[in-house]
């Protein structure tokens, strides 16, 4: 059987997208534990980059399903500060593991990996490449709560670094979504994914400020801009206001629009917004753990 | 005669190797450099640059004595002088014929030019493209280059 991997969503066709989400949904509603799913399993968890909630989200997954979870501990104390190639790192935990979920700061770093071993490498970020099972969890999200036909959303922040958006973007073109990206030229949608984008026919505006498009969105997805990609903090500060929402931005918004952020945030979402029904982004984050647990699954 | 043949750069013909014909004006060197071609070995190589072409209206031409090409090299080739022709000559006479094929991926021959790529780490892979129309895009990082391939080419 050829291995699993999954590495951006690129490889993800509807039917496979929607196989996830019906499994996500199966074992979030069942009144049994899935705890005897995959008893023996051992997941290696290898984060080469700090990370909070997948991390935990994954350890969680397979821990319901039974399995247990191997991590490297810091990379101080490791071989890698040894110098050890990731190429080698992979090779020797391939056979510790089921599964490796990777997370490492250069682009291609799973697709790389997933070349030098036969268990499934799972894509947990790779720089500023490609985060596929965030985008799992982030249509799990807008499928419960949207809908994913006939879809209108916006995606603002930063679309040129953000690995969420671009896993997110490609996908929703399975959905036949109309798209509008919401940035500062110096942070918009890169190239590569733009190829992409185009190549697979997708509907794509770009707009350089949300209230243009925002009265027609059913969804604003909205990503953090992170400090360091600018020059100096006044800069930064003047951009990331632009890019944030509160009570009075959304004065003009549909009253069936949904927020979604791949959290943690830091301002671009004013507090008050979390009261409103627009919020769906705790909902968002708890779904992590149903749709991690159903991509295991599927893949162990 | 004609002004333009007067000044036209003409070039002895080799006994053994390469002609490389019809190569996009102003490649001729960055071929050089791919081929590894620097005159040391002792060899005869002639080089025209901006020579007149019904086809090109100007065109660089390389004569290579004993020397082939190897099929990564040409690969390479039909990237950069998607018009090229290569007559291979033996005993004074062109035995072959052919012009560059576009493949579709180009191996272990360029390097990717985003610094984050997996590829520009300590790793043991070697770089892959893929061909588009305009251009090449890295199998790993997804980055799209459309132009200055040569300056991409591993040295
Ligand atoms: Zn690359």
């Amino acid at each position: 059987m050829r291995t699993e991997h999954v590495i951006t969503a690129k490889g993800f066709c509807r039917a496979d997208i929607e196989t996830v989400l019906d499994r996500a949904a199966a074992l979030e509603a069942a009144e049994t534990s899935a705890i005897d799913r995959h008893p023996d399993a051992v997941l290696a968890l290898l984060f080469f980059e700090p990370s909070t909630r997948t991390r935990m989200s994954f350890d969680t997954a397979i821990k319901r399903l039974g399995g247990t979870s191997i991590e490297m501990g810091s990379v101080e104390g490791s071989s890698i500060a040894k110098g050890e190639s990731l190429a080698d790192t992979v090779r020797v935990v391939a056979g510790y593991a089921d599964a490796i979920v990777l997370r490492h700061p250069s682009q291609g770093a799973a697709k790389m990996a997933s070349e030098f071993v036969d268990v499934p490498v799972i894509n947990a970020g790779d720089g500023a490449g490609h985060h596929p099972t965030q985008t799992l969890l982030d249509l799990y999200t807008i499928r419960k709560h949207v809908g994913l036909d006939d879809l209108t959303i916006g995606i603002m922040g930063d679309l040129k670094y953000g690995r969420t958006v671009h896993s997110l973007a490609i996908a929703l073109t399975q959905f036949e979504a109309t798209q509008h990206f919401i940035s500062p030229e110096s942070l918009a949608i890169p190239a590569g994914v733009r190829y992409d984008l185009e190549e697979a026919g997708a509907s794509i505006t770009d707009h350089r400020t949300l209230l243009d498009i925002l009265p027609e969105l059913d969804l604003l997805y909205v990503t953090r801009i992170q400090r360091e990609r600018f020059p100096d903090e006044s800069e930064y500060r003047a951009v990331a206001g632009e890019y944030g929402i509160d009570l009075d931005t959304l004065a003009s918004a549909a009253d069936h629009l949904r927020i979604m952020h791949p959290l943690p945030r830091v301002d671009e979402i004013d507090p008050a917004v979390d009261e409103t029904d627009h919020a769906i982004y705790f909902e968002q984050a708890h779904n992590g753990i149903p749709v991690r647990m159903a991509l295991l699954d599927q893949v162990l | 005669m004609s002004d333009a043949d007067n000044h036209q750069l003409r070039v002895s013909k080799i006994r053994n190797g390469t002609v490389i014909d019809h190569l996009t004006a102003g490649q001729a060197l960055n071929v050089l450099a791919i081929l590894g071609i620097d005159g040391s070995s002792g060899d005869t190589v002639s080089v025209g640059m901006n020579v007149p072409s019904d086809r090109l209206g100007a065109k660089d031409i390389l004569k290579v004595e004993g020397r082939e090409l190897t099929a990564a090299e040409v690969d390479v080739l039909s990237l950069i002088a998607p018009d090229a022709t290569i007559n291979i000559v033996r005993e004074y006479d062109v035995i072959d014929k052919h012009r560059v094929e576009r493949t579709d991926e180009v191996t272990g021959v360029l390097t990717c030019p985003n610094p984050p790529c997996i590829t520009n780490g300590d790793e043991p892979v070697r770089t892959r493209f893929q061909v588009l129309d305009a251009g090449v895009r890295c199998v790993y990082c997804g980055t799209i280059v459309h132009e200055d391939l040569a300056t991409l080419i591993n040295t």
